[in-house]
Parts: structure tokens; sequence; C-alpha cells
């Protein structure tokens, strides 16, 4: 009476057994050597697939680090620390890996920028630059249906209620993924150090942009005329700041007539140690907008003028001047 | 001639009137968990359909030269488990080695099949219905052709609702997919009025 019960025992056995001894030889026989440093790199990869290195996610970026010898620094999410242990794990060193930010480059919300027709279509920005090029009346117009917040794979970017999208610092790796979505190219990924941007990328000049949009740039230059340090540059009618000459005394955010200029960091203001200052009136001189007061051999005091440009900061050679936010100057 | 004819009811029946997904409701899962995008569900058809002949090749021996000669034919069920998955474990091995472009494609979605129950179905309703070895291998064929078709069809709608928000919020994401899974449920069973042979 035993005999079904021993032979589907056998049968289950014998089959698993065939089974597991046929794998066994395949596995030797069909054996891929993998290189293990893929592992290694694609352990220190960020993790959140995010394409925007251009590979297939981060095992995609892993072996072309490994095998093609794709640049490390082409992930943008990629923390320093880890683009050093990547470096070590490859045997070469790593250049400076420059943290990014996605930025976006529109002012045009609802209020600003009139809709040239109503749209009434699938809800999102790809789709509804397929028709008529969007429904902005500019054409360089954030469209404000979300496609970067949906592509986001860090949950970076919301939608504002003004309809124009919003960019959390925090959490923005500057992967570029939303850039590359981005039918109207209104989001541009920029270097984290760089605080002033236009706020616009119409090329259009004067009268074609101010009847479609309120605060677009015009491309008129008051900020290349008004930048005491010759930072800025108009090309295509739009300002061009060159980060290593901006020292961020926002004398351009002031002057832009529609107010298109804009910056992320907070206020700055000179502030002198009246203890270590000894009346050497370098940091008068220095001064380009004439905002340091006091004689010779007096002490010198810092006027309204000041932007924070920090010019007077590297003058002084007596470090009296230091460089605090506005709001919280020492009474 | 009437063999052949029979060859094209088994493949039209298991394709369009008795779908596997969308008729017989077996292997949901990869239906609703691989279905987001066209390409993919083009992968996972490709490779259920590699997977799919197979099996229903493989399962048919087993039956037929050692589960009944042995008189063990209700083992069936956990036999045919260990076929499938030790199978999927094969192919995919194989496949590294001798194609790398095609394991490339088909990388992520083989090990997936392993626990795919509409290829235990076609391979247990091979023998319920008594196929011979072609017909078996029609079968699998045809089913993993309607398990495609279905996929990459409901991807295609899939893709479209990703861009337009549901009625309410509440039925964004799974619950409008799974409604418009049902829908074209619907719609395939006006194939069962298509009779041949």
């Amino acid at each position: 009476m035993f005999e079904p019960v021993l032979w589907s025992i056998i049968v289950l056995g014998g089959l698993g057994a065939a089974f597991g001894i046929m794998l066994g030889a395949a596995n030797k026989k069909f054996h891929v050597d993998k290189d293990e440093r893929i592992e290694q790199v694609r352990e220190l990869l960020p993790g959140a697939n995010c394409g925007g290195c251009g590979y297939p996610g981060c095992d995609g970026l892993a072996s072309a680090i490994v095998e093609s010898g794709a640049e490390i620094t082409s992930c943008a999410p990629l923390s320093k620390d880890n683009a050093v242990k990547i470096g070590e794990v490859m045997g070469i060193t790593v250049g400076d890996v420059v943290p990014k930010v996605a930025r976006i480059m529109c002012l045009g919300s609802e209020g600003n920028c009139a809709n040239k027709f109503e749209y009434d279509g699938a809800k999102d920005c790809r789709a509804a630059y397929a028709a008529a090029s969007g429904f902005k009346a500019c054409r360089f117009a954030c469209l404000g249906l979300g496609t970067c917040a949906k592509v986001c794979k860090f949950g970076a970017i919301e939608m504002g209620e003004d309809g124009i999208a919003f960019i959390d610092e925090e959490k923005c790796t500057g992967c570029g993924r939303c850039v590359e979505q981005c039918p109207q190219s209104s989001i541009a990924v920029l270097e984290r150090n760089v605080d002033v941007y236009a706020g616009c990328t119409n090329i259009d000049k004067g009268k074609a942009v101010t009847q479609n949009c309120t605060a677009g740039c015009i491309g008129c230059g008051i900020c290349a005329k008004a930048c005491p340090f010759e930072a800025i540059t108009m090309e295509n009618n739009l300002p061009v700041v060159d980060t290593e000459k901006c020292r961020s005394c926002w004398i351009c955010v002031e002057k832009c007539p529609r107010n298109c200029m804009l910056t992320t960091k907070p206020d700055k203001i000179a502030f002198i140690d009246e203890e270590n200052c000894i009346g050497c009136t370098l940091c008068k001189k220095a001064c380009p907008f004439g905002a340091i007061e006091g004689e010779l051999k007096e002490k010198h005091r810092v006027t309204e003028q000041c932007r924070g440009c920090g010019l007077c900061v590297e003058k002084c050679k007596k470090d009296a001047v230091h460089l605090i936010q506005k709001d919280t100057l020492p009474s | 001639m009437e063999q052949f004819i029979r060859i094209l009811a088994i493949l039209l029946s298991s394709i369009l009137v008795n779908n596997y997904v969308l008729s017989r409701f077996l292997g949901i899962c990869p239906f609703l968990g691989v279905s987001k995008k066209v390409p993919t569900a083009m992968g996972m058809g490709m490779a259920v359909t590699f997977v799919m002949a197979l099996a229903s090749l493989i399962t048919w021996l087993v039956q037929y030269y050692i589960l009944e000669p042995l008189g063990v034919g209700y083992m069936q069920t956990i036999a045919f488990i260990l076929v499938i998955a030790a199978l999927v474990q094969l192919v995919e091995m194989i496949l590294q080695k001798s194609s790398p472009a095609l394991y490339q494609s088909l990388g992520v979605y083989l090990p997936l099949i392993t626990t795919n129950c509409a290829v235990l179905g076609v391979a247990i309703l091979n023998i319920t219905e008594q196929y011979n070895l072609l017909e078996t291998v029609i079968n699998g064929v045809g089913a993993a052709l309607g398990f495609t078709l279905a996929i990459v069809l409901f991807a295609g709608i899939r893709e479209r609702m990703e861009l337009n928000p549901a009625p309410y919020k509440a039925l964004d994401g799974f619950p409008i997919a799974l409604i418009s899974a049902s829908l074209m449920s619907v719609a395939f069973m006006g194939f069962s009025g298509l009779a041949i042979g």
C-alpha cells in the first residue's frame, strides 16, 4: 500500500536531483566571468536609476565606467566621497565634482503670461507642446503641466499654484532628467555656486517679449551695464553671468526693469570690527559702491550702500571686515 | 488537412477566444506589473513566448514518459512547477553565455516567469485537453502570443492613461488600470462567437 507514496517520493526526488545536477553542470559550463569591480562601483552609485547620465540606470553606468571608461562625474547625484571611492576602485583620480542644481528659468505664471488658446488635452507638457508648440503666449514659457515633477526621481519638483514648477533645492541632485523631458527648456541645470541667473529663456527682443509676458527678459542689457565687475554679458538677448567674476552684489537683480534676474542666496553686508580697524582707507578705496565712510586714521563705517560684494574683506590687512547676513547685523 | 484545421483552431482559440489573460484570467500578475510601457511589455511577452513553448514541450514529455508510466499522474502540478523553475534557470544561463544581446533584452523578465501561473496553466491544460505533442507546442505558442497581445495592448492603453487624470482622484493608478483591464476582457469576449473546424 505504500507503493504510490514511495513512487511519488522517488519521482519527485529524482526529478529534483536530475534538475539540480543539470543546473549545476550548466552553471559551470555557461559560467560568465563578471568584473567584480562593476558590483563595487554599482554599490557606490546612488542607486536612484535617474538616467541623468544617459545610461540605462545605475547598473548601466557602473558597467560603462568599468568596461568603457565612462566619466565618473557623469553621475550628477553622486556625492564627492563616493566619487573618490569609485576612483579608488578604478585606480584613477577623480576631478572636482561640482554640485549642481536644476533651476526654473521662467517667470511666466498665469498672471504674467497669457494663454494663446484654451488647452484641454492630456495633462502633460510634452503632449501640450505637440499641439501648436504649447498654449502659452510666449513660445519659451513653462507650460506648468508638471511633466518635470512627474519624471523627477527625487521628489524635488512640485507644481506651484501659479502654474510654474518649483524646485526644492535640498532634494534636487542636478541629475538633469527634468531638463531632458521639458519640451520648452524652461529648466536648466546650473552649478550650485551660480547664485544669480535670468528667469527667462526668451531670445526675442523688446516688444516681441513685452507683448506676451510681463516678466520676460527684453534683452535691454541694463544688468550688464550696471554690473561693477563686468560679470554679465548679453548673448541672444539674454544675460549670461560669468561666475568667476560675479561677486554676488546683486545690483543686477535690483536694476532689472523686468524683475527677471533671480537670486537664491540671502543678502549679505560688510561689517567692520572697530577693534581691529586702524583707519587705513584700503577698504574705502576698494569699494565700488562708495559704501564705506570714514577718513584716514578714523574708524570706518559701512553705510546702506553696501551690497556685500566682499572686495573690502579681501583688501583689509587687519582682518577687520567680515561679510554677514544682512538681517543679523549686530547692534 | 483535417489536422491542419485542428491546429489552426487551437492556435486561434488560444490567442483570441480563450486568451489566457483575458478569458482564463491566468498570468494577471505580470499583466498588471509589467505593463506600464510598451517596450517592456513587449520584452515580457517575448520572454513568456520563449519559456511557454519550451515548457509545454518538456512538461508533455514529463507527463507521458515519466509520470504516467509510473502511475503518479496526480503529481502533475508539483512536478510541472519544478520543471518550469529549472527550465527558466537553465534558459537564463544559456542565454547569458550564448546570446548576451538577447539576455540583455529579456534578462529582467526571465526570472519573473518562474512564478507566472499562465505557464503552469498552459502546461496543465495541455494534458487535460489531451493534446498530442505537436498540438501541445502549438497551444503553448498560441497562449504566449495571446499573452503578448493582451499585455502590449494594455500597456498602450496605460501609457495614454498615464498622461490623463482619472475621473476621480481615488481611481488614479491601479484602480483605473484594473477597470480598463476588465473592459478589455469584455471586448475579448466578442471572439467567443468565433468557431473554426
